[in-house]
């Protein structure tokens, strides 16, 4: 079994490292242009509101990493993220105290992973459309909670924790920023070295197989989306508190960024494939480049543009090999696609198949 | 495999090529109009600006709720002669950005930005009254100046640069329509994001002035949140919901449009009175077919006009928002500042088939 | 995106003798009829409460308001059965709606049909290459229709910038496109309603149709039983796109303002309405016709809320209610079916 799992581990690590690498190169491309365009790129300054503007959504893009990898997808997290910001200023302006607030919205946030999980997971449901429907359903609450209002009165001491440095790091460190690296290292050990990680990868690759080799493929992605809800919970505390404000909107849209991240950081929308260094370089090259692009005079509306062309390039320069091959046998006209087009070399997909 | 190891190398140079490509498109200035890069000025401005005693090469960043809003753009733009027109006329640097969203998240990166690239001033719309607080303190904490114009933070920024009166915006919008349906009758609001500052500002107001009228009642506020589709669908809401529906203002310039939209039909037109705050540009159609008979705006070129003036003055030091302080604003005059720092451009303007097409925004 | 249980590729597709097909249709109507009896539920309440919601003025908005979302759905439906999705949908009409409506403010005199037909080119330009990427470079349709809005959107904000068209620049005939009724039902539902029905026919009995079908229940199989997977799978991103660049042009002809934000956001709407509709997720069932009743649906549902005076702010909690149900339900449904097919099968061994 260890063996089996080594050379499952190897197979789905290895490729990966190739991807990794070229990623880190990327990064660093990214660090070198945005310096010589603009002094003020690597200034601590610019890093720490850097922090301040894409600490949620790198918080976010960790438990979505391991939910990609299990083979499902969460795409309700901006919508926990703003149902917890709405609770939190919903009941704020009723006069709850602050701490009872925060136990509050963690059982919310677990609640609503909990119920992603259960539909995926005991219903049997495909985890794109629950989540899309649960996207609907959470922002509605957000919604419902404080329709039209704006709640907008939080204490110094807790907003300070969105805006300010954590003390004695010298200014250049947001307590999101502070938080995404605990996170990254915690849930990086989890998926790496222990078993209920290599579960996640093994369900990924094939879930009956997971199955078989007896791990609780149901629990363990249940725990995985309830994880998701509470670490987006906490962002949209995060966040509320960075804006001093707790509207219904907060957060909305975000979703399609962290889902893009973390594609860009070389996990597999297929399952099974995927690491966390992966993400964490993900994060730092979508937010190098958003940053570059405004630090120059860059016509920041085109900023999606290069969001969209660096996500093509991540799935195509893997399918590169293959991708030319398979346009040579498209191209000539008349011919029927018979027989086999599957690539050299490259299992054939086998996560999708519905009951 | 040989063919993937070149892939891999493959994708970063790709993302180079991007990148520098990138890079020399903006070197040279960049593409889209309003965004102007850093122009010389001429000396003949610089001159009148040092005669004023104002400082020149500053950096000041013009920052609207979103950027790709025609309103936004007359506002700041050099070609119509709006805050970079008067801006450059200083002698200052003007730039515009923004997120694209016209939510605070969207708008704070672009002030963070602007802060990293030297702003000496920031003039901005606010999204929220709040929320970007903690980002415009920490750029006055630098010496940084920040003037709102159009959309007020009312606890975080040296100057407010209004379009009209709060008050008046609201009281003269029920006024002109209660002169539309003879003071009689159900009316409606069709507004933008509910929590939008000048937005509730102005609806405050017209409450307050509906109590003048005691045969008119406003029976529903609803918000189409400045898109086309939800303000039709509220819009249409009313119609059924309020049979007996005299009249609607629309104090946004998306929700007009949209409203004109679904009354130009032969069942509505001239049987609920539609007003509000537009361009001219929109609702040209809808004057000159009998739609809407009049609305409001002021010259939203004026008003950035005026606020890059303001800025310039804040930030050279000659001005500081104390009541009755007051100074220049080039071809729009002298201004004076009023209660709360804010600085009043003028009154609201109406727009009707009488003067519509002398205005092209 | 693996789920539990047995996999369907294990088993052979079911012999399509016509019991099979006639039980399979019959689950088809079913869920069509089902949807058409919530619409027909909802309908009855709403007016019960609030009879004005039945004016004829009313179901004239409604089906207007519906008919660009019908369109989006029968493209999406397409992309969808054969197991991929097209989230650009959303971007390309916002596109379409500006180059082409800004044609009539540049060359004054131009005929509706060529801006028709320009919006149809911009649509189809954009699904083509949607569709060469995901074909010929088997990348998975989310990826590459995710990035396909960013770009999308990107060019479109890039063109436009701060610009709008504006409703004098376009004839009367055009923004009277959205207006014009016979016997009060708007002309614009009729043509769509008729669109939508040739789309459904190509669907079920055309063989390209059906064989986007057998690629959305079991790619593999599909492949082996020589469909040209990467041609159909080019041609349905195709439509999509083209049905979507149209959808632009009747976006304009409603609101008759365009700027760089049209079309923002409809991504998701239009695949819960395919979803609400029937089609699975996954692909290998469900009808245009379906889902088009399924816009129609989530529709009439924001209508009612608007007309019933409750707050609006439950409209988003409502669909999202309702797409879990459907899906629960779809899901049951495919049980059985799978159960009653392989029952079939075994028949016929």
């Amino acid at each position: 079994m260890n063996d089996r799992l080594r050379t499952s581990l190897g197979t789905s690590l290895r490729p990966l490292l190739r991807w990794e690498t070229g990623l880190a190169l990327v990064v660093v491309v990214i660090g070198i242009a945005g310096a010589s365009v603009s002094s003020e790129f690597f200034t601590s300054n610019n890093i720490f509101n850097l922090g301040l503007s894409y600490g949620e959504i790198a918080i976010m893009t960790l438990p979505m990493t391991l939910i990609v990898i299990s083979g499902e997808i969460d795409l309700s997290v901006a919508s926990i993220l703003g149902m917890s910001s709405a609770l939190l200023g919903y009941l704020w302006a009723r006069h709850w105290p602050m701490l009872g607030i925060f136990v509050l919205l963690a059982v919310v946030g677990l609640a609503a992973g909990a119920i992603n999980g259960l539909l995926i997971t005991r219903l049997g449901l495909p985890s794109l459309a629950v989540t899309i429907g649960t996207l609907a359903v959470y922002r509605g609450i957000a919604t419902i909670l404080l329709g039209p209002n704006t709640v907008a009165n939080f204490p110094t001491a807790y907003t300070n924790l969105g805006v300010n440095a954590v003390p004695f790091t010298g200014n250049d460190i947001t307590y999101s920023t502070a938080i995404f690296i605990v996170l990254a290292i915690v849930f990086g050990v989890v998926l790496h070295a222990t078993p209920f990680g290599r579960s996640v990868y093994a369900m990924g690759a094939s879930t009956e197989a997971a199955q078989f080799a007896g791990i609780r493929v149901k629990r363990i992605k249940t725990v995985l989306f309830m994880t998701s809800g509470l670490v987006c919970a906490l962002a949209g505390v995060l966040l509320t508190f960075r804006l001093n404000t707790a509207v219904q909107n907060n957060g909305l849209g975000l979703e399609l960024y962290v889902v893009a991240i973390v594609l860009l950081g070389g996990v597999s929308i297929f399952g099974g494939k995927g690491s966390i260094i992966g993400v964490v370089l993900g994060v730092l090259a979508f937010a190098g480049i958003q940053n570059a692009l405004f630090l120059t005079n860059f016509n920041q509306e085109a900023a999606g543009i290069v969001t969209g062309a660096l996500l093509l390039l991540s799935v195509f320069g893997r399918n590169a090999a293959s991708f030319s091959s398979r346009l040579r046998a498209w191209l000539p006209a008349g011919r029927r696609g018979r027989g086999p087009d599957s690539p050299v070399g490259e299992p054939p997909p086998t996560a999708i198949t519905p009951t | 495999m040989n063919l993937r190891q070149t892939a891999g190398l493959a994708v970063p140079l790709v993302v180079v090529s991007i990148l520098l490509a990138a890079c020399s498109s903006s070197s040279s200035s960049s593409s889209s109009g309003p965004t102007t890069g850093a122009t010389s000025p001429s000396s003949a401005s610089s001159s009148a600006s040092a005669a004023a005693g104002l400082k020149t090469g500053m950096k000041v960043f013009v920052i609207p709720k979103n950027l790709g809003n025609n309103y936004f753009t007359t506002a700041d733009s050099a070609n119509s002669g709006g805050a970079i027109a008067a801006l450059q006329a200083l002698g200052e640097t003007g730039t515009e950005t923004s997120g694209t969203a016209a939510t605070p998240a969207s708008q704070i990166p672009a002030i963070q930005a602007a802060i990293s690239k030297g702003a000496n001033a920031l003039i901005v719309s606010a999204t929220d009254p709040t929320a970007l607080c903690p980002t415009l303190n920490a750029a006055m904490k630098r010496g940084i100046t920040v003037v709102t114009y159009d959309s007020d933070a009312p606890t975080c920024r040296d100057l407010f640069i209004n379009q009209a009166s709060t008050a008046q915006i609201g009281t003269s919008e029920v006024d002109l329509l209660a002169k539309e349906i003879n003071d009689t009758g159900d009316i409606a609001i069709v507004s933008a994001a509910a929590s939008a500052t000048n937005q509730n500002a102005w609806i405050g107001y017209m409450k307050q002035e509906l109590a003048k009228y005691p045969k008119m009642k406003l029976v529903s506020t609803v918000y189409g949140n400045d898109d086309p589709t939800t303000a039709t669908q509220v819009t249409q809401g009313l119609l059924e919901q309020y049979p007996n529906l005299k009249g609607i203002i629309s104090p946004t310039t998306v929700g007009i449009a949209a409203a004109a939209a679904v009354l130009d039909t032969a069942k509505y037109r001239g049987k609920i009175a539609l007003t509000g705050l537009g361009t001219p540009d929109s609702l040209k159609k809808y004057v000159s077919d009998g739609t809407i008979k009049s609305f409001e705006l002021w010259n939203p070129a004026n008003l950035g006009y005026l606020a890059g003036y303001a800025a310039v003055e804040v930030a050279s030091g000659k001005i500081n928002g104390t009541q009755g302080q007051t100074f220049s604003a080039g071809k729009l005059g002298t201004f004076t500042v009023g209660a709360d720092k804010t600085v009043l451009l003028g009154p609201p303007f109406v727009f009707s088939s009488a003067n519509i097409n002398q205005f092209n925004f | 995106m693996s789920t539990t249980v047995v996999s369907r590729s294990e088993r052979p597709p079911a012999p399509a003798g016509t019991g099979t097909r006639r039980l399979t249709e019959r689950v088809f109507r079913i869920r069509e009829s089902g949807i058409i009896v919530v619409l027909a539920v909802f309908v009855a309440v709403t007016a019960s409460i609030q009879p004005r919601f039945l004016n004829i003025t009313n179901i004239q908005f409604i089906l207007v308001n519906t008919t660009v979302f019908a369109l989006l759905a029968l493209g999406e439906t397409m992309v969808v059965i054969s197991r991929n999705y097209d989230l650009s949908v959303g971007s390309v009409l916002g596109l379409s709606a500006y180059l082409s409506a800004s044609l009539f403010g540049q060359h004054h005199g131009i005929p509706i049909v060529v801006v028709f037909l320009t919006g149809l080119g911009i649509g189809l330009a954009c699904g083509m290459l949607n569709g060469i990427m995901v074909a010929a470079g088997r990348v998975p349709s989310l990826v590459v229709t995710l990035a396909t809005l960013y770009i999308f959107r990107g060019i479109d904000i890039l063109i436009v910038g701060g610009k709008e068209v504006v409703a004098n620049s376009l004839p009367a005939a055009f923004l009277n496109i959205p207006k014009a009724t016979v016997f009060g039902i708007p002309d614009l539902a009729i043509a769509i309603a008729v669109v939508i029905a040739i789309g459904a026919y190509y669907l079920r009995s055309f063989r390209s149709g059906r064989e986007l079908y057998a690629m959305g229940s079991n790619p593999e199989a599909a492949r082996l039983a020589g469909i040209a997977v990467g041609r159909r799978v080019f041609m349905a991103f195709t439509v999509s796109g083209a049905i979507a660049g149209v959808a632009g042009v009747l976006w304009a002809a409603q609101y008759g303002t365009i700027d760089s934000t049209a079309g923002t956001g409809y991504e998701l709407q239009v695949i819960s309405a395919v979803v609400v509709g029937g089609v699975a997720i996954f692909g290998g069932s469900g009808s245009a016709v379906g889902a088009a009743l399924g816009a129609l649906l989530l529709n009439t549902i924001s209508s009612a809320l608007y007309v019933l005076g409750i707050s609006p702010f439950w409209d988003q909690a409502i669909w999202g209610f309702l797409l879990l149900l459907a899906i629960a339900l779809d899901r049951f449904i495919s049980v059985r079916l799978t159960a009653a097919l392989r029952v079939r099968g075994a028949r016929h061994e």
